[in-house]
């Protein structure tokens, strides 16, 4: 077995440090060893986006990345996405919107929608079907989840208004 | 699913990474996306005792255009050229493919190199790469290697790169004047392989084609550069409805597809043919100044 290597990451704001194998997949030092268990593991085969979270801004599948790649990273899990003033405008429209049905993909869809709306703040239906195509809802609820992030980008329109 | 062990480098410099790969002797493998390899790892089709990270090595980004290149680092990810305006601008045949390749996240991580490197007929890259004649430049412990993107593939999955060389940059010659291409891939849904797609790249003098290039996606054991289809276009004009055909039809006949669940033969076939005059009226548009 190779040697446990330490991997210091900055998650959610926050400091976390943990010794991993080389071999452990970033999602699962994020649920085993930070014990932050929103993210979701989905198909474990690169196919399903349950496990979306943000690596410096950018959404990508942490079932397909080293834990050790995230060292000296910044993340962004679900748990980070609810402020001091509540829910983010992303959470807030997924609540609204009835965003979910069985909830299993929410935390790596709203991730992927809080990276999309900050690179653009009011984006298109095509937009959005677009940005989520690599995060599947097995109970195919679609059409609430694009009204979720057109709520949520009215919400964070009118925050900064 | 887990891989199986392996060490862990992550050098800071390409001569660091190209030691550590010679003293892999053979059981390293370079990662830099990681969106085909890890996988491959955890499925235990691969198990390379050492894994040698490219991403903390600085200068590996680079996507720029510079003295007639455009030069593609070995860190440049499907998004950057997703997202580029250099690319949109003026190579169209890449920011079509770099639409389609994946799916979005796995196009934040993965890279354009690293495609190129895993050897897969089913990647877009390969198609791209050979349709614009470019060349992979890759380093080793003797110094600088140059290949062609026209025959580094070998075989599936095997490509001309050394076990001790590390593919560090494409360069693609930067488009003549009345140059156009596209990139044309049918897709069951987003993230599948393509059933079949064509990139392809021609230059006009006025309505007469003086070069053409075509390539072909997942219609074969290799990516497969059509010659004969391109070389009957020369001379032609891209108004010929009966050049784009011919050029159709061989493009067709070169391609071995297999049957499977993505569809049978014939028909991905004729899908070559029928994308590969759907490209060329598009690269014909676009050569003219005409959106497409």
């Amino acid at each position: 077995m190779s040697d446990k290597v330490m991997v210091t990451t900055t998650v959610n704001g926050e400091e976390y440090e943990a010794m991993v194998e080389p071999r452990t997949l970033l999602v699962h030092m994020i649920r085993e060893s930070l014990h932050l268990t929103g993210t979701h593991i989905g198909c474990d085969t690169t196919s399903c986006g349950a496990c979306t979270v943000l690596l410096d801004g950018r959404p990508v599948k942490s079932c397909t990345i080293l834990a050790v790649q995230a060292n000296g990273r910044e993340l962004m899990t679900v748990e980070g996405l609810e402020a001091a003033d509540g829910l983010s405008p992303v959470q807030e429209g997924f609540k609204e919107e009835h965003g979910l049905h069985c909830g299993y993909c929410t935390p790596g869809m709203m991730m992927t929608v809080t990276a999309l709306l900050e690179e653009n703040p009011n984006p298109s239906e095509d937009e959005i079907r677009k940005a989520i195509s690599g995060n599947l809802c097995r109970c195919t609820g679609y059409v609430n989840i694009i009204k979720a992030v057109h709520y949520a980008a009215k919400k964070k329109e009118g925050a900064a208004a | 699913m887990l891989p199986s062990t392996f060490d862990y480098v992550a050098p800071t410099t390409l001569d660091e990474a190209v030691q550590a790969l010679a003293a892999g002797a053979g059981d390293a493998k370079i990662m830099a996306g990681g969106q085909s390899l890890l996988p491959m790892m955890k499925l235990r089709l691969a198990s390379p005792g050492m894994i040698i990270d490219l991403n903390g090595i600085a200068g590996l980004d680079t996507l720029e255009e510079s003295d007639g290149t455009l030069r593609i680092g070995a860190l440049v990810r499907h998004a950057d050229l997703e997202n580029s305006d250099l690319v949109r601008d003026r190579y169209p045949i890449i920011h079509d493919a770099a639409q389609h390749v994946a799916d979005p996240l796995i196009r934040n991580r993965g890279t354009f190199c690293g495609s190129l490197a895993h050897g897969d007929p089913a990647g877009d890259w390969a198609t791209v790469a050979t349709t614009l004649g470019a060349e992979l430049h890759a380093v080793g412990p003797n110094g600088a290697v140059v290949h062609s993107a026209h025959d580094f593939q070998t075989s599936m999955f095997e490509t001309q790169l050394g076990m001790d060389q590390i593919l560090v940059e494409a360069r693609i010659p930067a488009p003549k004047a009345g140059q156009g291409s596209a990139y044309l891939k049918i897709e069951r849904k987003v993230g599948d392989y393509a059933a079949a797609a064509v990139g392809v790249m021609i230059v006009l003098d006025g309505t007469t084609i003086t070069e053409a290039s075509i390539g072909l996606t997942n219609v074969g054991p290799l990516t497969i550069n059509a010659t004969d289809a391109a070389a009957s276009l020369v001379g032609k004009s891209i108004d010929d409805a009966a050049a784009l055909e011919e050029a159709g039809r061989l493009a067709a006949e070169i391609s071995e597809p297999s049957s499977d669940l993505r569809g049978p033969e014939e028909y991905k076939r004729d899908l070559v043919r029928v994308l590969t005059k759907r490209a060329l009226r598009t690269a014909g548009l676009r050569a003219q100044g005409k959106e497409a």
